[in-house]
């Protein structure tokens, strides 16, 4: 029987020919990555193991971006930890703050990620590369612990969703536009355990934006992995920034799927999440009047260069409404000098908006815009949970850029349509 | 390996955000987080677990973050086992790997309420509600997920095969 695009990568990383669904594997490692608040955890597990070095220099990416520049004594200290350890093993590709950016916009962007690559990482969101063709997943400390010492790590083998994309998105709807209106429609829950592969002559009007976007929110339906069919896009993008081999796997004609979508992107609105689960959207013309406090733009769902040029197009020569903080957080290091050369954060600081260094952030109601008891936020980012951005009582909207600096100007949710 | 303990029981889709709030990730100490465990969706857990308890809970216990402090504040707050309608698959790796056991069983997470006294034979997955009388079956864990629990985790598979070669 045929295999999904997940399969194939797996089946090549396990040395095996053939696997099928619920199949329990162990397959090598290309990439393993961890972040200031996970690698910590699994430094004691790496201990426990009693190992005293790692499986290859080369193949560990650790990125502190959570809690940094370290908001306070206790983080320093869990970044202090991180730092030796990578001094100590020789991890060729620890990013200090001046290299820091958020770790799934940054692992691409360094050419760190290929097409048919097999990826872990100790964050939920390391789902974002299947963006480029490969396969990467989220997992824990401990996995991330005995990564680093053996170089592999156990799969069960995943069914898959297929998602048929044609047409051409709308103005203003972007690839969170899309990824939040698929949550909409199969809940928090809808691919649990299971892939999600983006296919379909609507994929040209993705741009590698937009792909990183959508694949950052497999997890957000439960989904072990989103992955995209490479196609020109992803190869001009691996080209500009990569020099890795790369390899193109192609789901088989008679593979299966549990579902398949087609999804037709013109038909898609600018689409809002409300509190306080990803799957409570609506579309923008059914929002409704909700009054904000604060608006956040950034992350790894919608913190690179085109969700800033969007951003910048919307606030140009408008101002952001007085009851609004609007904070805004290119990902990397490098999308923050393309926004300045662009003429991106006169634009932000003309309208009253503050740019903020690369960080994760408000995102996880860390430090750079936490939110007080009842206040709300619209942001770019992708988690809405109780308590995620701050007070338990207070609220997180997501959505895409375009619906995030529109608000910031009129001080509620509202589309650009409306300004 | 057997565990006994009263139910403490949650809805669906409780996340690693409100099993453990961001603000306190600052720290990996277990016994701080237990401190914390569950705070932003129930305050009073804190002060009502005991050793050897069990929690239940409905669909996709353990979504959101890859966070494995949420399943270390369970495990170190007492909790013996949680059993669940389904898990979110990070979490579900998180707990075999530090060796936390989980069971999937929709009609026990269903059916067992709060401070019911619950008795569960790890070996042959059953689980029995001792306050109701009712037996449920759930599904053993497959051969190299077992070995991984009887080993109390990762970190004591990984010595294992190290140590063999
Ligand atoms: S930006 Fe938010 S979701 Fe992304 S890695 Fe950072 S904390 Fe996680």
């Amino acid at each position: 029987m045929g295999m999904t695009m997940t399969q194939k990568i797996l089946a090549e990383h396990a040395g095996l020919k053939e696997v099928k669904a619920g199949q329990l594997i162990m397959a090598k490692l290309d990439m393993v990555l961890g972040n200031d608040v996970t690698t910590p955890v699994a430094i004691n597990e790496f201990k426990r193991i009693g190992a005293d070095k790692v499986f290859d220099r080369q193949k560990i990416a650790i990125v502190p971006d959570h809690f940094t520049p370290n908001k306070d004594i206790k983080s320093a200290e869990q970044v202090k930890k991180i730092r030796e350890f990578s001094r100590q093993m020789g991890i060729v590709n620890f990013f200090e703050v001046g290299q820091m950016g958020v770790e799934h916009a940054l692992l691409p962007e360094k050419g760190l990620v290929v097409p048919g690559d097999l990826v872990i990482g100790a964050d939920s969101h390391t789902c974002t590369y299947g963006a480029l063709g490969a396969f990467s997943t989220g997992v824990g400390s401990t996995d991330m612990a005995a990564a680093m010492v053996t170089g592999e790590s156990w799969f069960k083998v995943p069914e898959a969703i297929r998602f048929i994309l044609k047409g051409k998105p709308q103005r203003w709807v972007g690839g969170k536009d899309v990824i939040l209106h698929i949550i909409g429609m199969i809940g928090v829950d809808g691919a649990l355990y299971q892939s999600m592969e983006f296919t379909g002559e609507g994929l040209k009007h993705l741009s590698m934006d937009d792909r990183f976007s959508m694949a950052n929110m497999a997890i957000e339906a439960g989904g072990k992995n989103g992955i995209f069919d490479v196609d020109e896009i992803t190869l001009s993008y691996v080209k500009e920034h990569a020099d890795k081999p790369y390899a193109i796997h192609r789901a088989d004609a008679d593979a299966e799927y549990t579902k398949t979508y087609e999804i037709d992107l013109g038909t898609i609105k600018p689409t809002v999440s409300f509190p306080h689960l990803p799957e409570n959207t609506r579309t923008i013309d059914k929002v409704g009047i909700v009054k904000l406090d604060q608006v956040v733009i950034g992350s790894c769902t919608n913190g690179r260069i085109e969700d800033m040029r969007i951003a910048a197009g919307i606030l140009k020569n408008r101002k952001v409404h007085p009851n609004i903080r609007c904070i805004i957080i290119p990902a990397t290091q490098k999308i923050w000098k393309m926004a300045m050369n662009e003429g991106l954060f006169d634009i932000f600081v003309d309208a009253g908006a503050v740019v903020s260094t690369p960080t994760c952030g408000p995102c996880l109601g860390g430090h750079m815009g936490v939110l007080a008891k009842g206040e709300r936020a619209l942001s770019t980012t992708n988690r809405n949970f109780v308590g995620r951005m701050g007070d338990p009582e207070s609220e997180v909207y997501l959505s895409g850029p375009a619906v995030a600096a529109a608000s910031a100007v009129t001080g509620r949710i509202s589309s650009p349509d409306e300004l | 390996m057997k565990a006994y303990g009263k139910a403490i029981k949650y809805g669906d889709n409780v996340d690693t955000d409100v099993i453990i709030p961001a603000r306190y990730l600052n720290t990996s100490d277990p016994a701080e987080l237990a401190a914390h465990c569950m705070e932003d969706l129930d305050k009073t857990f804190v002060k009502r677990v005991q050793k050897g308890d069990i929690m239940v809970a409905g669909r996709n216990f353990g979504s959101g973050s890859s966070r494995e402090h949420a399943p270390i504040a369970i495990k170190a707050s007492g909790i013996s086992c949680i059993i669940a309608e389904t898990f979110a698959r990070i979490f579900y790796r998180n707990a075999i790997n530090i060796g936390l056991p989980i069971l999937e069983c929709t009609e026990a997470a269903k059916e067992i309420s709060d401070g019911d006294e619950v008795e569960i034979d790890f070996n042959r997955g059953t689980i029995y509600n001792v306050t109701t009388g009712k037996s449920y079956q759930s599904e053993p864990f497959p051969d190299f997920i077992q070995k991984i629990m009887n080993v109390d985790g990762l970190v004591g598979y990984i010595k294992n095969q190290i140590r063999e070669g």
